[in-house]
C-alpha cells in the first residue's frame, strides 16, 4: 500500500463524476490531437520546405503566366545553381472530385530540383523516351487505383490541346514516384513540358512558376531581391520568396489555420480547467472530514496538499494520455485514408509531448487551488464535518 | 498462535504510577470576529500512564477543545500541555503531525473509513506515515484486527460491514501504530445500545489486558461508567475541581481503577 491507494480511493470515491470528467479530458485531448494533426497537415509544405530553394512567380499572382526564357537568366545571377519551371494544368481525371495538382516539368531538371523524390531508373528512361509519359505519386496510384502502363485521360480546363477542342489530354503513366520526406506531397501528377508546350493552344513558352536553388540558404533575401530586381519594368515582373514562405502563404489562403487551432484549443482548455477544476473542488469540499482524519492521523498539511495535487495530476494525465493514444489510433486510421488528399496528415512526436506536458500542466493547474485549500484547512474545524 | 500485541512491553502494563498527560493552567480563547471567547479557563488536569479517563460535560463545556490541545490537534493560548513527557504545546506544526502519528491514535463518532479500500487497507492508513516494511507493516494490521476481533473481515470494504464492526477498525486503525495514547471522542455515539456494549467491552480490553491509556470524551453516562475515572467540564472548568483547578476528585473510582 502506498499513496497511490489514497489517491485511487479518492478518485473512486464517486465513480460516476470521476468518469464524466476523465472522459471529457479524453475526448479534450482527442481534438488536440486531430487539430494538432490538421495543423500539421496545412503547413506541412511550409515544414518540409527547403531552405535552398525559393520560388518565383508572377508579381501578381501564381496564375499569371511568366516567359520560360526567364530560367536561363536566373542561372546567371550570381549564388543561383538551377532553375526550373512548373505550370499550373488544371485538369479533370473523370471527375472534379479527383481533384489532384498537375503540372509539366522537364523531368532530369524536376529530379535535381527535389533530391527527396525517388523514381526507379528504368522509369526514369521510359519518361525520356516517351512523349506523353507523366510519373504519378504512389498515394495517388493508389488512390485511383492505377498501374504503370496505363492510359491517362486528362479532360483540360485550361490548356486545350491545338486544334482538339476539348478532347482529353492523353497521358502514359510510366513511373512511380516516392518520397522520403514525411509529409511530402505524393499526390502529384507530372509530364513531360516539351510534349505540353507544343500541343497547347496558347501561351507557348510561358510557364506558370520557377522552382530555383541557390548555394548560400543565408543569401535567399539577397539573391531574392537579385531577381525581382533583373524583371523589374518587364512586361512580368517577379515575386521571389523562400519555399516555406511560399507554402505557408498557400496554406494561409484558407485562413490564418494557427490562430484558428490555437482559438480552438484555448476554448478546449479552457473548459475542461472549469470541469476538472470543479469536480477537484467539489471532491475536496465533500472530503474536508477525510482530510481532517489524515491529518489528526499525522499527515502533515504539505504531504496532503500534495496528495490532493496528485490526485489531480493523475485524474487530467491518464485521462490526458488515453486521448492521445485515441488520436495516435486515429492517426493510423485516417492517415492511410486521407494521404491522397492530405498528405502530411500526421502526428508529429513534438505534438504528442507537447499534449502530454500539457496533460501534466493541466492537472497541476486544475488541483493547485482544492490542494492549498486542503491543506490550509484546521485539523480541529475539518474533523467537525465527520 | 497468533500474535496479539505490537510489542513485549505494550502489553499487561496496568500500573498508573506515571503522569501521561499533564495539563498545566491552561486556556483557549477562540476570536469570534472581534470577539474573544475563552473556552478553557486555567484549566489543570493530570492522567496517569495505563489510566482509562471519561470527560464528561454539556456541550459547550470545552469536552473537545480539551481532547484537541491534549491529542495535539491545537493549540493553548496559554499554560502547557505535557503528553507522555514531550511539551507539544511547543512544538511546530510539522513537528506535532509526526508526533500525532507516532503517539496518538483516534477513535471517532463515526468511523470515517474510507470507502473504497478494504477494512485492512483502511487499518494501514496511518503505517504509510512510518518506514516499516511491508512486512512489518502486514504484522501490525493482522495484530490489530485480531485484538479487534475482526481478523476475518479484513478484506470486506465498509459497506459490506455492520456499524460496530466499522467501529472496530476504526479502532484497529487507531492501534496499528501502538499509541500511548488513544483519544476517543463520543467513540458509542452512533452506536445502538447493544452494539455500544461490545465497543466499551473492547476499550476496557484494551486498557487492561493492553495497558492503553484511554481519553474518552462521552455523552452517556452509561460509557462513562465503563472507565476507571470521570471528569466533568463546565464552562470550560473541572467541575469536580475546585475553583483553582488543581485538584481532581474522582466522580467515581471503580474497584482497580488506577489513579
Amino acid at each position: 500500500m502506498s499513496s497511490f491507494t489514497l489517491i485511487s480511493a479518492a478518485l473512486r470515491r464517486k465513480k460516476t463524476r470521476t468518469f464524466l470528467t476523465f472522459s471529457s479530458v479524453v475526448f479534450a485531448f482527442l481534438i488536440f490531437g486531430v487539430l494538432s494533426m490538421l495543423q500539421t497537415a496545412f503547413s506541412m509544405g511550409a515544414e518540409i520546405a527547403n531552405e535552398d530553394r525559393l520560388v518565383v512567380r508572377h508579381r501578381v499572382s501564381l496564375f499569371q503566366l511568366l516567359p520560360q526564357s526567364y530560367e536561363a537568366d536566373m542561372e546567371e545571377i550570381p549564388g543561383v545553381v538551377d532553375a526550373m519551371h512548373m505550370t499550373w494544368f488544371g485538369g479533370v481525371y473523370q471527375d472534379p472530385s479527383n481533384f489532384f495538382m498537375q503540372s509539366p516539368v522537364e523531368p532530369a531538371e524536376y529530379l535535381d530540383m527535389y533530391p527527396e523524390v525517388s523514381v526507379p531508373e528504368e522509369a526514369k528512361l521510359r519518361w525520356i523516351e516517351t512523349r506523353n509519359g507523366a510519373i504519378a505519386g504512389r498515394a495517388l496510384v493508389e488512390r485511383l487505383g492505377w498501374e504503370v502502363g496505363d492510359r491517362i485521360p486528362i479532360q483540360p480546363t485550361i490548356w486545350r490541346q491545338d486544334g482538339r477542342g476539348d478532347d482529353a489530354w492523353e497521358f502514359e503513366l510510366v513511373g512511380v514516384y516516392d518520397a522520403d520526406v514525411e509529409g511530402f506531397d505524393q499526390t502529384q501528377f507530372l509530364f513531360r513540358y516539351d510534349f505540353f508546350d507544343e500541343a497547347r493552344s496558347f501561351g507557348r513558352g510561358q510557364v506558370g512558376w520557377f522552382m530555383v536553388r541557390i548555394a548560400d540558404p543565408d543569401r535567399a533575401p539577397e539573391i531574392a531581391a537579385a531577381i525581382d530586381d533583373t524583371f523589374r519594368n518587364s512586361a512580368a515582373e517577379t515575386k521571389s520568396e523562400s519555399e516555406g514562405a511560399f507554402a505557408a502563404g498557400f496554406a494561409n489562403q484558407v485562413g490564418n489555420l494557427g490562430l484558428i487551432v490555437t482559438s480552438i484549443l484555448a476554448a478546449v482548455f479552457f473548459t475542461i480547467l472549469l470541469v476538472a477544476g470543479n469536480t477537484m473542488a467539489q471532491s475536496v469540499r465533500e472530503r474536508i472530514g477525510e482530510i481532517g482524519l489524515l491529518k489528526a492521523l499525522g499527515f502533515t498539511s504539505s504531504r496532503v496538499q500534495r496528495l490532493v495535487l496528485m490526485e489531480s495530476v493523475t485524474l487530467v494525465t491518464t485521462a490526458g494520455f488515453l486521448g492521445m493514444v485515441l488520436a495516435v489510433g486515429l492517426e493510423r486510421v485516417l492517415r492511410p485514408a486521407l494521404a491522397a488528399y492530405f498528405p502530411g496528415l500526421f502526428l508529429r512526436p513534438e505534438d504528442l509531448l507537447l499534449g502530454l506536458g500539457l496533460a501534466v500542466v493541466t492537472g497541476l493547474v486544475v488541483g493547485i487551488f482544492p490542494a492549498r485549500r486542503a491543506m490550509r484547512l484546521e485539523t480541529a474545524l475539518a474533523l467537525r464535518r465527520l | 498462535m497468533s500474535e496479539t500485541s505490537f510489542s513485549d512491553a505494550a502489553a499487561g502494563n496496568g500500573a498508573a504510577t506515571e503522569a501521561m498527560v499533564d495539563v498545566r493552567s491552561v486556556r483557549r480563547t477562540f476570536q469570534r470576529g472581534r470577539t474573544p471567547v475563552p473556552v478553557l479557563k486555567d484549566l489543570t488536569l493530570r492522567m496517569e500512564k495505563g489510566e482509562f479517563l471519561a470527560l464528561m460535560g454539556p456541550s459547550g463545556s470545552g469536552k473537545s477543545t480539551l481532547l484537541n490541545l491534549i491529542a495535539g490537534l491545537d493549540r493553548p493560548t496559554g499554560g502547557e500541555v505535557i503528553v507522555g513527557g514531550s511539551e507539544i504545546h511547543r512544538l511546530s506544526e510539522r513537528k506535532l503531525a509526526g508526533w500525532r502519528a507516532r503517539n496518538i491514535g483516534f477513535v471517532f463518532q463515526f468511523s470515517n473509513l474510507l470507502g473504497a479500500l478494504s477494512a485492512e487497507r483502511n487499518v494501514a492508513v496511518p503505517l504509510l506515515l512510518t518506514s516499516f516494511s511491508a512486512r512489518e507493516r502486514r504484522r501490525r494490521v493482522d495484530i490489530a484486527l485480531e485484538i479487534v476481533g475482526l481478523s476475518d473481515r479484513g478484506k470486506h470494504r465498509p459497506r459490506e460491514l455492520s456499524g460496530g464492526e466499522q467501529q472496530r477498525v476504526g479502532i484497529a486503525r487507531a492501534l496499528v501504530n501502538d499509541p500511548m495514547l488513544l483519544v476517543c471522542d463520543e467513540p458509542t455515539g452512533d452506536l445502538d445500545r447493544a452494539t455500544s456494549g461490545e465497543i466499551l467491552d473492547l476499550l476496557v480490553a484494551l486498557n487492561r489486558d493492553h495497558g492503553k491509556t484511554i481519553l474518552m470524551v462521552t455523552h452517556d453516562p452509561v460509557a462513562a461508567e465503563r472507565a476507571s475515572r470521570t471528569l466533568h467540564l463546565e464552562d470550560g472548568r473541572l467541575a469536580d475541581c475546585g475553583h483553582d483547578g488543581t485538584v481532581v476528585v474522582p466522580v467515581h473510582e471503580p474497584a482497580g481503577a488506577a489513579v
